[in-house]
């Protein structure tokens, strides 16, 4: 399965990492690569397989639906590159 | 003084306890060890502050009788572990500055235990790699050597700053992490056990996750004894973590009685891979021979779906890589990209990404990004998924015929030159994890033992793959298999 510029373009926006114009091709080419090794995985017969969703069979823990956690907005705010009275602050989202 | 290249987590526990050392006077020698061993770039930060008043800590508690096991000994901890108010950075360039408010577990767990922290340990960014070259703090040298010559080593990866600390006397111990072969690959390259336990076995909580259902933490140490104490303290159920499972833990140490008669080892014949020095092959051979030496039965056995783990687990990672690495958006924590006028949120986002993301990280994403994309998550990560099924029917079959351990090489190679994977395509650098990947695929227990040297004087090692939540029997495995190979090299000291 070979990338193209175009697709390279597409992945790089899903993925949100701002690529250069000049580093698409040699991005798609990259990425060509990686997909090509596993191509592999197309000789496996996998007929009837079920996908593994989890590694060790174990029920999932349940709990009161309860708050149990929280109560210090200034502990969640402490690392954040900015904010203002309380709150995460980003560029204007809406005009 | 105490001879920091002799002492163990089991010998240093005993001589506290007897009075003849003090935590704190073993810490400051680490301290001081550290001090000097700045060129091997192992620790990304010093915590001298916090062990000192750790270990005295522990002093006043093993003076007092009862102290737990790991009570007084100083560790290092991978700057994957979060650890409140410092620096954890994964290695990486976005979480510029973050020091998190709260402690992992498994940290929790070990400063209750009265371990003390000597500082953060270096690694490969967000632990995708497999040399220390991807980390933003520079690559983490190998105390090893080629005989004489003076080119540095690399010590492995991701956990090569563990790995590093360890085999150079840093540190008693050291936490690692393992989603492809993080823990068992650079302790194979630096002649030390680690241990990467059965999936749930230890918490998650606090941990910067790569690729949350293949990651593990275990410990790095210089011996399976010292493996044993270690894993104990960092194991246990974590209702914070919801795939933690809730078992007991068993007494390891009590395991180790050496005696492995009658124990089935299998030899998988798809762990023969082409290019494989011939060293390697003939140390596993003498691996297998001295385990029957000491009782065991070795058994040929087959795992067929061996070949295909390596690019499964080139789709399952990255895809859950990218999910889990999106929270790093340069608003909630770390480095925030500038934009310009007429720039908006999209572009903030988008640039803080591209300038906190190494080239192999972004690489990862970007892959995780497409098999995950309409279109393609049927043809890639449903039959990524669907190949490690086969992968880990794999093992249950030979588990359910009898096997007791699978043992096979730790690594294709021994350590190489920093730098001299460079200009290899990625995919070469991933075959490093080639005999490590199944067990995380398959969420098995595995166990790295130092078993010889190469020609160059590197250190090789063996792999021991037990059964779910056979650790124990696994790690005593390992430790008749320690006791076989005797050992007990240690790299010259230049630094």
């Amino acid at each position: 399965m070979s990338i193209d510029k175009e697709t390279a373009r597409k992945v790089a926006h899903l993925a949100r990492i701002e690529v250069a114009e000049e580093a698409l091709e040699p991005l798609a080419g990259a990425l060509s690569n990686i997909l090509d090794f596993m191509e592999q995985l197309n000789e496996v017969d996998i007929d009837g397989v079920e996908p593994m969703t989890s590694v060790t069979p174990m029920d999932l823990k349940k709990r009161e639906d309860v708050v149990s956690d929280g109560g210090y907005p200034e502990r969640i705010l402490a690392n954040a590159p900015d904010t203002r009275e309380g709150f995460f602050a980003v560029p204007k989202v809406v005009e | 003084m105490t001879d920091l290249s002799k002492i163990t987590i089991a010998s240093a526990r005993d001589a506290m306890r007897a009075g003849e050392l003090t935590s704190v006077e073993l810490t400051q020698n680490y301290l001081d060890a550290i001090d000097a061993a700045d060129t091997l770039n192992a620790f990304s930060t010093k915590t001298p502050e916090k062990a000192l008043a750790q270990a005295a800590a522990a002093d006043v508690r093993i003076q007092a009788g009862d102290a737990p096991d790991m009570c007084g000994i100083p560790l290092g901890i991978k700057d994957l572990f979060c650890t409140e108010d410092i620096q954890t950075q994964a290695g990486s360039h976005i979480l510029d500055g973050f020091k998190p408010k709260y402690e992992s577990t498994i940290t929790t767990q070990l400063w209750d235990a009265g371990s003390v922290m000597l500082g953060k340990l270096n690694m490969d960014e967000f632990a995708m790699g497999s040399s220390n070259e991807t980390s933003y703090y520079g690559p983490v040298t190998s105390p090893w050597r080629r005989g004489n010559e003076e080119t540095r080593l690399t010590p492995g990866g991701s956990s090569g700053g563990s790995a590093s600390a360890v085999s150079a006397d840093l540190c008693l111990g050291a936490t690692g992490t393992d989603t492809g072969g993080s823990i068992r690959q650079p302790a194979a390259f630096t002649g030390i056990v680690g241990v990467k336990p059965t999936y749930g076995r230890c918490s998650r909580w606090g941990v910067v996750a790569f690729a949350s259902s293949l990651d593990q933490a275990g410990p790095m140490v210089k011996t399976v004894r010292d493996s044993a104490i270690m894993l104990e303290a960092m194991s246990g159920h974590d209702p914070k973590d919801s795939t933690s499972a809730d078992l007991a833990v068993p007494n390891f140490e009590a395991a180790l009685t050496g005696d492995i008669r009658g124990k089935k080892i299998g030899i998988p014949k798809e762990y023969r891979v082409d290019g494989m020095p011939e060293e390697i092959e003939a140390l596993w051979h003498e691996g297998a021979e001295k385990l029957k030496a000491a009782g065991a039965e070795i058994v040929d056995i087959s795992l067929p779906h061996t070949k295909y783990a390596l690019p499964a687990y080139y789709v399952i990672a990255p895809a859950e890589a990218s999910s889990n690495l999106s929270r790093y958006d340069g608003v909630k924590y770390g480095h925030r990209a500038k934009i310009n006028a007429g720039e908006g949120i999209d572009e903030m986002y988008s640039r803080t990404r591209a300038e906190g993301f190494g080239p192999e990280v972004q690489r990862r994403v970007m892959i995780g990004a497409y098999v995950l994309s309409a279109g393609f998550y049927d043809a890639y990560y449903i039959r990524a998924q669907k190949v490690r099924t086969l992968i880990k029917q794999d093992f249950e079959n030979v588990f359910a015929d009898g096997i007791d351990q699978i043992l096979t090489p730790a690594t294709p190679s021994a350590a190489f030159g920093l730098g001299e994977m460079k200009d290899a395509d990625p995919i070469k650098m991933y075959l490093n994890d080639v005999f490590t990947v199944t067990v995380n695929l398959a969420g098995l227990p595995g166990v790295s033992v130092p078993a010889g040297l190469d020609h160059q004087g590197l250190p090789l090692g063996l792999q021991l793959i037990g059964q779910p939540w056979g650790e124990a029997d696994m790690l005593n495995t390992a430790y008749a298999l320690e006791q076989a190979s005797g050992f007990d090299a240690k790299p010259a000291k230049w630094w």
